[in-house]
């Protein structure tokens, strides 16, 4: 029997690999889905429709002669639109590179889920160049959120965020240099993995900060973003900042529940610029936890200042050659913020680098007290498309560079975060970040699966047509 | 960054800035440059307000 648009991967992957269902029938199914809703969603940047079913063929055939098909067995996936896929320019959501030749080979993770037996569907639309918190592009237009296609995705993993809350794929996979994947995750009422800094390769995809770049994927349930991150696991020279660990797999610890986890929430600056929801979000999940504990995060404030500064140095510094040439060819607001990047006097760069360590070190503290930290994954659920403002902290700032206030103090020393959707029936979803010591994905896992378990925790299906 | 710098003084930066690093910076441009440098100075001086110790490592480490 056919598994339904809203199946999950472990699902679909039980389905194939016990032959109640072919890879194929799976694929074409996604395929028609896609076909039916991204005209709406614009989710999908590019399908690899006859490539999707040589491999589904290929994963039935391994089926059929009963041999082990993987993990993934027949899972369709995608990628936000900055990861090489052999055959097609990475765009990473610009204009500019679509004038490049197309990738010779698969990034990374592709082929690691490939191996694991799913199957690569297309590429996602994404904010330009990443430096994006909304989703939007004016190449590409914007990713709609399934749940109100009149609102944003979150970016800049944005169509990675549509996909998966859309019911088009059961998986994604983004990239999080500030938050772009706890972001769409949050906006889009999913689970979303930003494992730790150098855990997870990068080869083979379009780079934006690369002391800051992470991949991950978005998922519907915490298995899901488990058997990903566990079929994506492993040291890679091919990526410098790839760590030479062994595998640490989180999938068999989901079950193991929070007993003996010391776990706090955030305080200070983490609760300064919640909005109600975010607030309530947060509350859910620590009273659900037993969590009394509030724990201050130290320097915050500059932690997410110094993470925006190597932002916008960096980013500058990687496109410096594309703004002298062909300036006029960006996104207009990502031009702007670049060229202004490229202007920040190096000293206070560096200086951000020292802080960094600094506040690594304080953070290590923080870990040796609890296991781990709750916070706002983003201020507000999910604004409308085009809107410039919001209100954060009893002020009116700029929407675009501020959705990722809570995530990026935690991202610049590269921490593992696992974004939770907190059920909200009838109301947009938000998300929570549930954030560990680093190294310690599975800690933060098992805690979002015991989150979904007692039903705090809940991707929600949106009231799109099937 | 000093609370004194007005628009035209970031303006005056930036140009100076683009010009020395080959950039362009069209007229239609400037406020959004202007409006973003505002705000990474910003934050950029609360960084450097913070009085870490002359022994503080920088971040990034390189392995050869």
């Amino acid at each position: 029997m056919m598994p339904s648009a809203w199946a999950s991967a472990a699902e679909i992957a039980g389905a194939v690999g016990a032959g109640r269902v072919s890879a194929s029938a799976v694929t074409e199914a996604a395929l028609a889905r896609i076909a039916r809703h991204n005209p709406v969603l614009n989710a999908f940047t590019d399908t690899t429709a006859a490539r999707a079913r040589a491999r589904a063929a290929a994963v039935d055939a391994r089926v059929a002669r009963g041999a082990s098909p993987g993990p993934l067995a027949g899972v369709p996936f995608a990628v936000k639109n900055l990861f090489d896929i052999a055959g097609l320019p990475t765009r990473a959501g610009s204009r500019i590179n679509r004038d490049r030749p197309a990738a010779a080979v698969d990034a990374a993770l592709i082929a690691r889920l490939e191996a694991a037996g799913a199957v690569l569907v297309g590429a996602l639309n994404m904010g330009e160049y990443a430096y994006d918190f909304t989703g939007e592009n004016v190449h590409d237009g914007a990713s709609r959120n399934p749940h109100d296609i009149a609102r944003m995705t979150g970016g800049s993993s944005g169509g990675s965020g549509g996909a998966v809350a859309g019911g088009l794929v059961p998986l994604s996979l983004g990239s999080d240099t500030n938050g772009s994947i706890r972001v769409p995750a949050s906006l889009c009422g999913l689970f979303g993995l930003k494992p730790t800094y150098g855990r997870l390769s990068r080869a083979g995809t379009f780079p934006f900060v690369a002391s800051l770049d992470h991949l991950g994927p978005l998922a519907r349930t915490t298995e899901d973003l488990a058997l990903a991150y566990d079929a994506m696991q492993g040291a890679d020279p091919a990526d410098p900042a790839c760590q030479d660990r062994a595998a640490e797999p989180a999938l068999a610890a989901l079950a193991e529940g929070v007993g003996g986890l010391r776990i706090a929430v955030a305080g200070g600056y983490f609760r300064r610029g919640a909005g109600p929801e975010a607030l309530a979000a947060l509350a859910a999940c620590a009273e659900a936890l037993g969590t009394r504990e509030v724990i201050e995060v130290p320097e915050a404030a500059r932690a997410r200042a110094a993470a925006f500064i190597i932002t916008a140095s960096e980013g500058a510094a990687l496109h410096l050659d594309r703004l002298r040439t062909r300036a006029e060819d960006f996104e207009p607001v990502v031009r702007d913020r670049l060229l202004a990047g490229a202007l920040i006097p190096a000293s206070l760069v560096a200086r951000a680098q020292r802080f960094r360590r600094w506040y690594a070190e304080r953070m290590r503290e923080v870990f040796g007290r609890v296991d781990v930290l709750l916070a706002p994954a983003t201020p507000c659920p999910a604004p409308l498309i085009g809107q410039q403002t919001f209100v954060l902290d009893g002020q009116e700032m700029p929407l675009r560079p501020n959705m990722g206030v809570f995530t990026q103090p935690i991202s610049f020393v590269g921490l593992p975060v696992v974004a939770v959707p907190v059920a909200r029936p009838g109301q947009l979803p938000i998300g929570v970040q549930v954030i560990a010591a680093a190294w310690q994905e599975s800690v933060a896992l098992r805690v979002a699966a015991a989150l979904e378990r007692m039903g705090v925790a809940h991707a929600p299906r949106p009231k799109l047509e099937d | 960054m000093p609370d004194e710098m007005t628009d035209a003084d970031l303006d005056a930066f930036a140009g100076a800035g683009a010009q020395l690093l080959g950039l362009p910076l069209k007229d239609a441009w400037r406020a959004g440059v202007r409006a973003n440098l505002r705000v990474s100075l910003t934050l950029g001086a609360l960084v450097d307000s913070y009085p870490l110790p002359d022994e503080a490592e920088p971040a990034p480490v390189f392995v050869a």
